[in-house]
């Protein structure tokens, strides 16, 4: 089996995790989780130099991951579980009480995998680059990545970070942005636009990589390559601009911002899970 | 009545920035950032002779506290400086996040604190900042009470695991404690012994406490002077057992009323040992513009206001 059938596979079944726990926990964010799904089924098992079994938080000599948009925390959950963070088996208690599978990530569970809580939105980024930092400081050669959301970029301490990346040359960080469009209330572009991102980040001083299909394993593969080449002779962090599809895998959740915080009833879980095939075993 | 010299006044921030550079010389992990206040706080001493561990942040404090979490990550000793209105009012949110649920090792060195910051007026005079901090869970709240102190309480809060907000402030105060005297988070130092009241104050209201009981003294009020430089975690048994000594209390801080240190006692003396309790702190009301000392005055934070209350507190036993 090719690495790309077997990420595919991966993915498949990450997908089925979020769909059954939003449903089983009758509240989450599904849409923007599907839309991230790819990337962060490529980190963790294909880019990421990291030792599941012996995690621990300081992250030393392994690469870290920051999920920023915190809500899409079903996703970083079943991607921690599919790797051997935490058994399987616990996602079926995602928020329920006593849970160390918070609604959005907490520390104060000692959720293995999990650096920093997440979920006001805007301050992912600025901890990822304190961490690439904190690994220059140490001579620690890994990487720092680190996801933010489209519509997570409307708020103004995404551009402190971006600023403070770029003149303090913060070039062991790539950071990607699901770039959906979509957010609760409509289209990124209703809701507060422009858009112009890609733009944004270069005028900020970042190397931008375009993903044209951000749901695309080879696309997302062939654009981290990118941001690495780009990373190897100039000292700058970079942002990947991943071109998704909100709800991605699930005909009606399919570009609407309609599932972006709304939990599927059963039997629209059962014809979500229908279009899905279930890859590795549901939990 | 226990004798102390004011060896000469000094400026809290700068207890700070001598502090910063004397632990940043002991400890390499020890970081600093600042948000374009530098200067200001004090820490160009310690970005000097470490530039590789200092990093300006520039005008954008919100990101600075999150910076400084993923720097503790790696088992660095980040402090980040600004002045409290910012680094409390400002970015509450991020320290709420990033710092206190999260449970990171962040060190928040909040400068021109309280009134005294003066001529810049109410919107910097931060007045609420003890109140918020404390409200947050794990997160200590140091109030030191001169240069001396300040700088003590530094290299302390350096070495304590977990969030520290550190408050002091622009203005010269007295500088009466010993140079090299080992500050002890989590613990109220008494400075005098009386019988009748407790004074428990903390940051330079110390020093105005120290003057109120000589005052107090001449009246045949004798009073226990407690200097509260730690708010949270708060030592309840010095503070509860001189209480029940004195039967009566007054407390005295640079803050509203509202969520300061007076109300955190008012709060254990409900729960444990009912007593008249008299606040000396600014009441509903926002600060101005004018000198550090017009303003201790005219908002009723000086030794003759301690004085006063004590004697209400006192009549009311």
């Amino acid at each position: 089996m090719s690495d790309i059938q077997r990420l595919k596979d991966i993915a498949c079944q990450i997908r089925r995790d979020i769909l059954r726990m939003v449903t089983m926990a009758k509240s989450g964010h599904p849409g923007g989780s599907l839309s991230s799904t790819d990337v962060v089924t490529v980190l963790y098992f294909n880019k990421m130099q990291h030792d599941p079994k012996n995690w621990n938080r300081s992250g030393k000599d392994a690469d870290m991951f920051f999920l920023s948009c915190g809500h899409e925390s079903p996703l970083l959950y079943s991607a921690l579980a599919r790797s051997g963070y935490f058994p399987v088996s616990e996602l079926a208690t995602f928020r329920k009480i006593g849970s160390r599978l918070q609604g959005h990530p907490a520390t104060d569970t000692n959720l293995p995998g999990v650096f920093e809580a997440s979920g006001s939105l805007g301050q992912g980024l600025s901890v990822a680059v304190g961490a690439a930092l904190g690994k220059k400081l140490n001579g620690d050669f890994h990487k720092v990545y680190c996801l933010v959301g489209d519509g997570e970029s409307q708020e103004g301490q995404i551009w402190e970070a971006a600023q403070f990346a770029s003149h303090h040359k913060v070039d062991n960080l790539i950071a990607f942005t699901d770039w959906n469009g979509q957010q609760i209330d409509g289209t990124t572009e209703e809701v507060i636009g422009p858009d112009h991102l890609d733009q944004r980040w270069k005028a900020f001083g970042w190397n931008v990589v375009i993903a044209e299909d951000g749901n695309n394993m080879e696309d997302i593969l062939s654009a981290i390559k990118l941001a690495e080449e780009l990373q190897a002779v100039e000292p700058k962090p970079v942002m990947v601009m991943l071109k998704t599809v909100m709800g991605k895998g699930v005909d009606f959740m399919e570009g609407t911002c309609k599932w972006h915080g709304k939990a599927p009833k059963p039997e629209e879980c059962e014809a979500a899970l229908k279009q899905i095939p279930e890859t590795l075993g549901d939990f | 009545m226990t004798k102390y010299t004011n060896t000469g006044n000094k400026d809290t921030r700068s207890g700070f920035g001598e502090g910063l550079l004397a632990i940043g010389r002991e400890c390499k992990d020890v970081v600093a950032l600042a948000a374009d206040l530098k200067g200001s706080v004090k820490m160009d001493a310690f970005a000097k002779e470490f530039p590789e561990r200092f990093f300006q942040a520039g005008i954008a404090e919100a990101n600075m506290i999150n910076v400084a979490a993923g720097l503790s990550l790696n088992g660095k000793i980040p402090f980040v400086g600004t002045f409290a209105a910012f680094a409390a009012g400002r970015v509450y949110d991020q320290v709420r996040m990033a710092v206190a649920y999260s449970e990171t090792n962040v060190k928040i060195a909040a400068s021109h604190a309280g009134i005294t910051l003066g001529e810049d007026g109410a919107t910097h005079q931060i007045l609420e900042d003890i109140g918020l901090m404390r409200m947050l869970p794990g997160m200590s709240v140091v109030v030191p009470c001169d240069f001396n102190q300040t700088k003590n309480a530094t290299i302390a809060a350096a070495k304590w695991n977990g969030p520290v907000y550190l408050r002091f402030g622009r203005p010269s105060v007295p500088n009466f404690t010993g140079e090299n005297e080992v500050f002890e988070i989590g613990k109220a130092y008494r400075l005098n012994d009386g019988k009748d009241v407790t004074i428990l104050a903390c940051g330079h209201l110390v020093w105005e406490a120290l003057l109120a009981a000589e005052e107090l003294e001449k009246e045949g009020i004798t009073a226990d002077v407690i200097n509260v430089a730690t708010i949270k975690p708060l030592d309840y048994d010095t503070i509860l057992n001189s209480i029940k000594k004195t039967g009566c209390v007054v407390t005295a801080e640079e803050h509203f009323i509202f969520g300061g240190m007076g109300e955190m006692i008012a709060g254990l003396l409900a729960s444990h040992f009912p007593a008249p309790l008299e606040f000396v702190a600014i009441a509903d009301k926002f600060g101005q513009s004018g000198t550090p000392s017009e303003l201790m005055k005219a908002y009723g934070l000086d030794a003759e206001h301690i004085v006063a209350a004590a004697r209400r507190a006192v009549s009311r036993k």
